[in-house]
């Protein structure tokens, strides 16, 4: 083998590896916040954060679902959930475990009978129910996510599951809706 | 850069080819009959929309059953962002607060403001406004008091369109006059007619948007009308020219016109003021010339009755609310002919379930038809991809392949391939050979990916909710936490005062490295933590500026408090580790 040939060798090498260390210095430095599998799966889920899966959240099942278990454990989400966890992961598609309901619901409390023990407080995974300690308390039902949980921690049942209507009605004057107005009307 | 684009787009604009199609325009039926005026109904019915299905649309009624008002006063105002306020077209008095609608599910009410005229013709208008000495936020402010909406179809508050304009800066404002519609002629009339009032209106929106320029696009089937304006747009304020398209279904879509008219050529996600445009229909800008000018509301609107059903067709100015058999029976309908009555152009239009019903802002036209001329169409058969919607789509879209997509619940592909550029002309329907009604498929389709889209919206919500809380849980945790380490400490030092004289613990050396380490770990955790707060704010700042919705507002909002959450459960644990540290 000539030199010449050897040197031809060892610049290809070193230019193999100059681009190869570049290419990966590009990647992790334009990096943009590329979603991890887990992520990947908790973006298909429902969000109700029911924990009819038998996890506390969805985010918890997602956890579980990367280390192997089964997709087919959520009632909310239902077989649309199941088809696309099976096609994000190439695994089989498996029938629901559990009864199927993704009607979209919403709790409603009946405040007459509402005692203000806070307990459906504590209960509810996204902070939706409003209330105090011996005062009435209310649910959100924009922010409701219909993930039954309140339900079983009311002493006096008096909360009710709704469907949930199919926009949410904004009526001015409440929580989030005085904002709505302020901002769209802001710019007069 | 930019110069080069401009040119790809110009040289891509001429060679694509312009889709549309071109049906019978039938307009002879009443294009030369003048504009008559009805006699008053006894009663209108102004429909009003509550909220339920569209929030942003809401108008409240704040008048009462038994009330007086003039025509012009107003008696519903807006409550939704996208909803504007609704004045007496008549006046009388408040009989009732809804509608009883027998077309709809059920026969259920629905919410409207019902005046039972008194024929005494009282009105109540805005005082007028000198527009050329008003500030443009004056005229703009009259325009949405007035309560216009955009006539040609849409019905979009046609005060949030001009002040878009003003705010983004726009350089031409173009008057749509197209009227492609078959049937329609009520903006030709309106042009003829009435050119002063367009043009005045046309350049009192130049005044209020800044546009230096005026182009006024109507297509050649209407000669008069466009020789009309052409005598007097020198008596414009500004630049003025007047453009002959040829005739051809649907020149009178918005981005199509503006690529026709100007050749700027709007991406899927640009809006008309995007690329300096502000297009505006004849009859809107009448309207908007009544409102400043003259001061009044919104009460009446110029349309076209036609359809061989009716004895005399022709252009009619209605009051608003106006039941749709009043104005038929007074056109001549022949009930036994009739066998179907259509709300706006056969193209686009509905076809209407009761009579009864009123006519609205948007209501542009109504055609009695007989059965032999707009015929139902025969029933669908499947697509068998001939591609004759292809060159007839305006939009350069390939209806079959998104008709493939939408029929295969493959929605996200159609969207893919262009769906939310398609304005649902109709003129693939027009040329299918299976007859399918693609337009509507097309709509169900977008509304279907709306709903998914924002479901999806809310379960991201809910998923920062979640996180929210978990995050204010971990706080809490850690601050019990550092309470309890704090209370420990105390009581080992009281222990350790006692025992002083004894021997130092040996394994007091090994707990100090292992805690130096602690504290390192925890003190990257609470600087890690302090710049996703920090970000979490920056992000807020900058939707706050944007103006985005309450909604993306909120949902950030709870993005910082767990952002907060963590900073501050991060300080705790480091706080308590640090007391550790320095027990002896």
């Amino acid at each position: 083998m000539s030199l010449t040939s050897l040197v031809g060798v060892v610049l290809m090498v070193a230019l193999i590896g100059v681009c190869g260390g570049l290419l990966g210095w590009l990647n992790r430095r334009f990096k943009d916040g590329e979603d991890g599998l887990v992520e990947q799966i908790d973006a298909l889920l429902p969000q109700t954060q029911c924990g009819q899966c038998g996890y506390p959240g969805c985010r918890p099942y997602a956890e579980a679902v990367e280390q192997g278990e089964a997709i087919n454990r959520c009632p909310p989400g239902g077989e649309a959930t199941i088809l696309e966890l099976a096609e994000l992961l190439g695994r089989e598609p498996l029938a629901l475990d559990g009864d199927a309901d993704d009607t979209p619901r919403v709790a409603f409390i009946r405040e007459d009978e509402c005692i203000g023990c806070t307990k459906c407080i504590q209960a509810c995974p996204v902070d939706a129910i409003l209330g105090a300690s011996k005062m009435m308390h209310t649910v959100i039902a924009h922010e409701c996510t219909g993930c039954d949980l309140c339900i079983a921690p009311c002493p006096v049942d008096c909360i009710d599951m709704l469907p949930r209507e199919p926009q949410p009605r904004w009526t001015a004057g409440i929580i989030a809706s005085d904002r709505t107005t302020e901002t769209l009307h802001g710019s007069t | 850069m930019a110069v080069l684009e401009r040119l790809w787009r110009s040289l891509a604009a001429g060679t694509r080819p312009a889709g549309g199609v071109l049906p019978p325009t039938r307009k002879s039926q009443t294009r030369d009959l003048g504009i008559r005026t009805p006699p008053l109904p006894a009663r209108v019915t102004l429909l009003l929309e509550d909220g339920r299905d569209q929030p942003w649309r809401e108008v409240q009624p704040i008048v009462k059953p038994g009330q007086y008002v003039r025509a012009g006063e107003r008696v519903a105002r807006a409550v939704g962002h996208l909803a504007l306020p609704v004045h007496a077209s008549i006046s009388g008095h408040v009989s009732a607060l809804f509608m009883h609608d027998e077309a709809d599910a059920g026969g259920q009410h629905r919410p409207a403001v019902v005046i039972d005229a008194d024929g005494a013709s009282q009105h109540h208008w805005l005082p007028p406004l000198d527009w050329q000495g008003a500030a443009p936020g004056e005229i703009i402010q009259r325009i949405a008091d007035a309560g216009i909406a955009g006539m040609g179809g849409g019905g979009f508050p046609a005060h949030l369109k001009v002040r878009a304009a003003r705010q983004a800066g726009i350089d031409t404002l173009v008057v749509n006059a197209a009227e492609c519609e078959p049937y329609l002629s009520a903006d030709d009339q309106t042009l003829r007619q009435h050119t002063d009032r367009v043009l005045l209106g046309a350049a009192m929106v130049a005044h209020a948007t800044g546009a230096s320029s005026i182009v006024i696009g109507i297509e050649d089937d209407k000669p008069e009308a466009a020789s009309a304006v052409r005598a007097r747009l020198g008596e414009l304020p500004c630049p003025a020219r007047l453009e002959v398209i040829p005739t051809r279904y649907p020149s009178g879509g918005e981005r199509q016109l503006i690529e026709r008219l100007l050749g700027r050529r709007l991406a899927s996600d640009q809006l008309p003021v995007d690329a300096g445009v502000l297009c505006h229909n004849p009859g809107t800008l009448a309207a908007i010339h009544d409102a400043v000018a003259l001061g009044k509301p919104m009460i009446e609107r110029t349309l076209t009755l036609a359809g061989r059903a009716l004895a005399r067709p022709g252009n009619i100015t209605a009051r608003l609310g106006t039941a749709i058999e009043h104005l038929l029976q007074d056109a001549g309908l022949d009930r036994a002919r009739l066998s179907r009555v259509i709300e706006g152009g056969p193209m686009m239009g509905q076809a209407i379930g009761s009579l009864d019903q009123p006519i609205t802002q948007t209501t542009n036209g109504l055609i009695a038809a007989d059965a032999a001329e707009l015929p139902t169409p025969p029933p669908a058969r499947p697509c068998i991809r001939c591609g004759d919607c292809q060159p007839a789509c305006p939009a350069g879209l390939a209806p079959q392949q998104l008709w493939w997509h939408a029929q295969a619940g493959e929605d996200h592909k159609a969207e893919a391939n262009g769906l939310f550029d398609c304005i649902e002309c109709g003129a693939c329907d027009y040329v299918c050979p299976s007859h399918l009604p693609l337009a509507n498929g097309f709509g169900e389709a977008k509304q279907r990916l709306r709903t998914a889209r924002a479901e999806s919206d809310r379960a991201d919500q809910a998923r920062h909710r979640f996180e929210a809380r978990q995050a204010r849980e971990q706080r809490e945790a850690a601050e019990r936490e550092a309470r309890r380490q704090a209370r420990r400490q105390a009581a080992t030092q009281r222990g350790q005062q006692r025992n002083a004289s004894s021997a130092k613990d040996s394994s007091a050396d090994a707990k100090g490295t292992a805690s130096v380490v602690d504290v390192r770990g925890l003190r990257i955790a609470q600087a890690a933590a302090k710049a996703a707060a920090r970000k979490a704010e920056k992000a807020l700042e900058r939707a706050a500026q944007q103006q985005q919705s309450a909604d993306v507002l909120a949902d950030l909002e709870t993005q910082l408090d767990t952002a907060r959450q963590h900073l501050d459960a991060a300080d705790a644990r480091l706080k308590a580790a640090r007391q550790e540290e320095t027990r002896p």
